[in-house]
């Protein structure tokens, strides 16, 4: 509770504590018990038989696991020769495929692993980019149960439970400066997220299913992250794109909280999950104060497992913990010779940035790497600087005379081949941190000599979205793109390729109050309004439907390579709420969700120069994975109109005023009878069949013949008398009877 | 003087003034197409579409075009919560690229029936008169017949206009709502029963035009109470005018169910045909009846529904929908009751009743009844405070665009003051319906009085 006021989260966030508790508690359910035993038993023999090395023989075995059950009434000695062609037939097949599903691959392996690795990366606006990996895995097996050495068990049980595949998870504050900090690289397409909260699973669950599990999946983290994932469970706040986001299609989830504060209390969940937390290896630098004054801050959670494995066993998961923040080092102002300089970079250690050393690894951790990444141009236009520049620079530095200096001497080299004319390449210094201790520890620091100047790689092109429009009423969304490289495409290189194609996907989800108008959608390219169809490839809209789901966009567009902008134009309405569903700060306005600008034909993969070490580090081979760029752009603010909130009931009664009105005064001309009109109606009702009824009855009684009713003057006082004395008798016998009847 | 005219006198001027009124009607409705024609083509069409007053949630052409675009790339229209009319309207409308000229030609096709239908209340209440021998009362009535007053207040009013001009699909709609009350009218039971079932279907308020069109085509067109012709016989017996006698004609109106059957069938079919492909029948009727039922729009328009229920507490919002759609269908009954022997002016009174009450109002609406009222000019000339309702609806016209750009556009006002000239707009509505009735009561009183003073003479 004290948290909740502390950071002013919404109210109805639910305790954390007791969520977590629900969690670790040990019912959980294990759906299909049943399954294929044949599968499990074979696991056992093969695990007696040999045991694989951990990388590339691992995959096939791995293969083999998978289809053993198939061959499994082979006999056991056709068995070896058939495993051995299995494993060169896999051999042969592409190395690239092997990289990729390395990950996955990695997981059966024996026991489980912990690597934490650092990347410190210079940044050209005169920052520093720390990007901590932390990777866990727990490998299937049957033996290890529900208990673990280094895997949290948290997650193991969420993975268990809700039948995850593949989930994300990652909690943001600031933005990502795709234009200065890099869009191409891998960094930015895995680890560059949108501000709060973004969430998206992959379950194996049947399809009608997958909400249910969605739901109780959003409550489970919303407790074991402290924050307010919870609200994603409403039908309005997720959606299921269907290839825009990825491409591997499945019954995915996904869903953002824009507005979502990120603070300390979802880092110490997350630093939980670590083995050594953060009393000890690479987590130690993370000292609270200097991380969060950073300008970009993204915790991320990524799992995979692989679910198809038999159900007496545990699957296997591989956990993916990174941390990705962007620091400004406080440069004391550089008293090297160059003291005038004010675009001189800032010479930093991981002392200055952080505020700590690093006392020695993570004693529970496989690998324990700190790399410094620096692009290759540096050393190039150090090379310029060579040739004209004074010697005296060249007996300094480490890599044969660059600019810079570091305090401490590289373990490792690794060179990014260098493929293409992209600029943008860069090399890695690996440092080994199991070689420092208490008494020596690690602090890397980097000092430049002279300005150094270089741009980071940018996607092919910058998306931006903004808001047109002005007033409460309408607007329209904007997604605007912009080549990245306008400056060099305009030499004419690419006007060579004629049929050249550039791909777009855009994903947009919605929410329900901003009605937007898909048959309003413009394009404009080079600032020329152009039809639809000729750049728009495929489209897909699910329109967002009142109070019960979000709107989604997803778009395939086909630019030409040698496009300067392009823009895309949406107009909406805006929605109006009813009283309760505004929130508190209603004035404040409401958040779209980043759009997810993906160029399916452009790979982030840094193709390093082969080396054993390599293999070993998950960071590198994630790297190395073939991944689409990806960027988000801005999240938007959208002010709607408000009620008055504070007079419903005047509202209220004074509508009730107006139908009373209209009800009552119709009604009443309808009824009203004027001057003769009024006499007739007199004269009509004396002839009532009642008194008339009552007249000749009482006449009977009296034995008189029946009199006209014409001169009831004369002797309305007996009659009234007789009349009181009836209904007297009419009542008490009626009440006689009430009694009667009711006991 | 009133003794003067004769029989043959009387025609012969009616005749001579329906010529020149034709001639004025066709010249003055000429007018009224080339300037609507005018605003349409006026650059940005005024941004009169997108305006609260014009177009609701039901009646908006953006939507209509949202549900078209739906449609054609593969989609139930209703999907999402955009479109909520017809799936007819969308096949005709949709594919259309000049839409204005549609709602032009609906305007002016309404314009011309209500002075078909003008025509024929008025040789009916000539005749009646006659036979109660008060002709001369109503002789003197201006250049114009109310018929042709009625369609040029239809033309010409502003409402009507900016209903047209700003595409929203209501002239579609009063169109077939003035078409059920002509087919009515002249005794075409097909007509009137196609007539109410397209506008059932497009807007479910004309429903209940069901009972004054049963017993405008069982008692024919409006006339005085049945009660002066009876005492009238009972007074001049042997005048050869017992024929009068009012009968209702049971043929007609089992006439016009067979007929509203057959239409009503023949509108589901195609309806089914157009949704086939992406939806039922079912989801076509919760997205638009459904729609209109539970106001699950909350965006302001001109009536009160909205606010109401965007401030009601959500426990509540069940029984005030139900209240509130009660309202119209409490007041059916009364009025047939007391106004039997006039069902046009009954059909009026419902229409204007719904238009006032309805979830999404708009001015293409009160433009519909606006019209309807010259109909009878002759019988509401005493009304009382027309002037002020007169201003009343002009100043509140006047300030509600005002009070949505000050709340809306501005930010510098706030709900209640919009709220505020919906009330209005409402309490105005209210005494005009009230007034109305009051004063055709009373005309009928009046005519009781001259009928009997002239027995008793």
């Amino acid at each position: 509770m004290t948290i909740q006021i502390r950071k002013g989260k919404r109210a109805t966030e639910p305790q954390c504590l007791g969520s977590q508790r629900s969690l670790n508690s040990e019912d959980l359910l294990f759906p299909n018990q049943t399954g294929d035993s044949k599968a499990a038993v074979y696991f056992q023999l093969s695990n007696g038989r040999f045991r694989p090395p951990p990388a590339h023989r691992l995959i096939a075995h791995h293969i083999v696991d998978t289809i053993a059950p198939i061959f499994f009434r082979v006999s056991r000695t056709m068995w070896l020769p058939l495993r051995l062609t299995l494993l060169l037939l896999f051999l042969l097949l592409s190395p690239r495929a092997l990289l990729r599903s390395g990950s996955a691959a990695v997981v059966s392996g024996e026991e489980e692993e912990f690597h934490e690795e650092l990347l410190l990366k210079p940044l050209p606006d005169r920052k520093v980019l720390a990007h901590f990996h932390f990777h866990s895995i727990a490998p299937p097996s049957k033996s290890n149960g529900r208990h673990h050495h280094l895997f949290p068990k948290a997650i193991s049980q969420l993975v268990q439970k809700f039948r995850v595949k593949e989930m994300e998870l990652s909690f943001t504050q600031g933005r990502w400066n795709y234009e200065r900090w890099g869009g191409f690289d891998p960094i930015s397409s895995n680890n560059a997220k949108p501000p709060g909260v973004e969430l998206w699973a992959v379950f194996d669950v049947p399809e009608d299913q997958v909400d249910a599990y969605w739901k109780n999946l959003t409550n489970s983290l919303s407790g074991l992250f402290c924050a307010s994932i919870n609200f994603l469970e409403s039908s309005t706040m997720y959606s299921a794109p269907k290839w825009s986001f990825r491409i591997t299609p499945g019954r995915l989830r996904y869903g953002t909280l824009p507005r979502e504060a990120v603070c300390t209390e979802n880092l110490t969940p997350w630093l939980k999950l670590l083995p050594c937390r953060d009393k000890a290896g690479l987590a130690a630098l993370l000292d609270r104060p200097s991380i969060y004054k950073g300008f970009y801050h993204s915790q991320r959670l990524y799992l995979t497992s692989n679910a198809s494995v038999p159900a007496e066993t545990v699957s296997g998961i591989s956990l993916e913990q990174t941390l990705t923040v962007v620091l400004q080092p406080n440069s004391p102002s550089s008293s090297s010779i160059h003291s005038g300089e004010s675009n001189f970079q800032p010479s930093w250690s991981l002392s200055s940035i952080f505020g700590r050393k690093i006392s020695g690894k993570c004693v529970l951790a496989q690998s324990s790497i700190v790399y410094l990444q620096l692009e290759k141009s540096i050393f190039s236009e150090q090379k310029d600087n060579m040739d004209n520049g004074p010697n005296s620079l060249a007996s300094e530095g480490f890599a044969g005379g660059s600019g810079f200096e570091m305090s401490l001497d590289p373990d490792i080299v690794i060179e990014e081949e260098n493929q293409s004319q992209h600029k943008g390449s860069s090399v890695l210094y690996g440092f080994w941190v199991e070689k420092y201790n208490e008494s020596q520890p690690f602090d890397l620091g980097l000092k430049w000599k002279y300005p150094v100047f270089w741009s980071s790689r940018q996607a092919p092109l910058h998306a931006s979205r903004f808001l047109m429009g002005s007033g409460n009423e309408r607007g329209a969304i904007a997604i605007l793109f912009k080549s990245a490289n306008s400056a060099d495409s305009s030499s004419g290189s690419r006007h060579v390729s004629d049929g050249c194609e550039l791909q777009v996907d855009v994903f947009q989800v919605v929410p329900w109050y901003i009605k937007v108008y898909y048959h309003s959608l413009q394009i404009f390219v080079d600032d020329e309004a152009k039809p639809i169809g000729d750049f728009v490839h495929k489209i897909q809209v699910s329109p967002s439907k009142d109070k019960t789901s979000p709107g989604m966009m997803e778009m395939l567009l086909k630019l030409p390579c040698d496009v300067r902008s392009a823009a895309l134009t949406l107009e909406f309405d805006k929605g109006f709420l009813h009283i309760d569903e505004y929130p508190p700060d209603a004035n404040q306005g409401y958040d779209i969700p980043s759009a997810v600008i993906s160029f399916p034909s452009f790979h982030s993969v840094m193709h390093l120069l082969s080396n054993d070490s390599i293999r070993k580090s998950p960071l590198l081979s994630r790297f190395q994975e073939k991944n689409r760029v990806q960027s988000y752009t801005e999240v938007l603010l959208v002010p709607l109109t408000t009620p008055d909130f504070s007079m419903p009931y005047n509202v209220i009664t004074i509508t009730c005023t107006v139908f009373a009105l209209f009800f009552g005064s119709l009604l009443n001309v309808l009824r009203r009878r004027v001057g003769e009109e009024e006499r007739y109606l007199k004269a009509g009702k004396k002839k009532g069949w009642l008194r008339v009824l009552l007249s000749r009855l009482l006449a009977k009684l009296r034995g008189k013949p029946m009199e006209e009713p014409d001169q009831p003057s004369s002797e309305s006082a007996p009659l009234i008398g007789k009349k009181l004395v009836l209904k007297v008798i009419l009542v008490a016998v009626l009440a006689v009877a009430w009694q009667f009847y009711s006991t | 003087m009133p003794t003067a005219n004769t029989e043959e006198e009387n025609s012969k001027s009616e005749l001579q003034k329906n010529h020149g009124g034709g001639g004025g009607f066709t010249r003055w409705a000429v007018v009224a197409v080339i300037f609507r024609l005018a605003l349409i083509y006026f650059p940005g069409n005024l941004n009169l579409s997108s305006r609260p007053e014009v177009s609701t949630p039901l009646t908006s052409i953006r939507r209509l075009a949202e549900g078209y675009w739906l449609k054609q790339s593969s989609m139930s229209p209703y999907a999402g919560s955009m479109y909520h009319g017809s799936p007819l309207l969308l096949s005709v409308l949709g594919p259309l690229t000049v839409k204005s000229l549609v709602f032009v030609l609906a305007d002016l096709i309404s314009s011309i029936l209500i002075r078909a239908t003008g025509r024929k209340l008025q040789i009916a209440y000539r005749k009646s008169l006659k036979s109660l021998n008060l002709l001369n009362k109503s002789t003197d009535s201006g250049a114009l017949s109310s018929g042709d007053i009625a369609a040029l207040v239809y033309l010409w009013n502003p409402f009507t206009i900016v209903a047209c001009v700003g595409l929203s699909t209501s002239p579609v709609e009063n169109l077939f709502t003035i078409l059920t009350l002509y087919g009515a009218a002249t005794g075409l039971a097909p007509l009137a029963a196609f007539g109410w079932v397209m506008a059932t279907h497009l807007s479910l308020y004309p429903a209940i035009l069901i009972i004054p069109v049963i017993l405008l085509l069982g008692y024919g067109p409006d006339a005085p109470p049945s009660k002066l012709f009876r005492s009238k016989e009972h007074g001049k017996v042997g005048d050869g005018k017992s024929s009068q006698e009012i009968i209702f004609s049971w043929r007609r109106v089992f006439h016009l169910l067979v007929w509203t059957s057959l239409w009503s069938v023949y509108v589901l079919v195609l309806c089914s045909i157009s949704v086939k492909q992406h939806g039922s029948l079912q989801e076509m009727f919760q997205r638009t009846y459904g729609f209109i039922l539970t106001v699950e729009d909350l965006s302001p328009n001109i009536g009160v529904l909205w606010y109401f229920f965007a401030e009601v507490f959500d426990f509540f919002r069940d029984f005030f929908l139900i209240v509130f759609h009660s309202n119209i269908l409490f007041m059916i009954l009364p009025l047939a009751i007391r106004l039997k022997h006039r069902p046009c002016f009954l059909a009026f009174v419902y229409i204007a009743i719904s238009s006032m009450l309805k979830s999404y109002p708009s001015v293409g609406d009160s433009a519909l009844y606006l019209g309807l009222l010259g109909l009878f000019l002759d019988e509401l000339a005493d009304m009382q405070f027309s002037f002020f309702l007169f201003c009343g609806y002009v100043g509140v016209s006047l300030l509600s665009p005002v009070m949505h750009n000050l709340w809306i556009w501005r930010g510098t006002g706030n709900a209640n003051f919009y709220y505020a000239t919906a009330m209005a707009y409402a309490c105005f509505q209210i005494v005009l319906v009230v007034e109305s009735v009051s004063s055709m009561l009373n005309h009928d009183r009046k005519l009781t009085k001259l009928s009997t003073s002239k027995l008793q003479k």
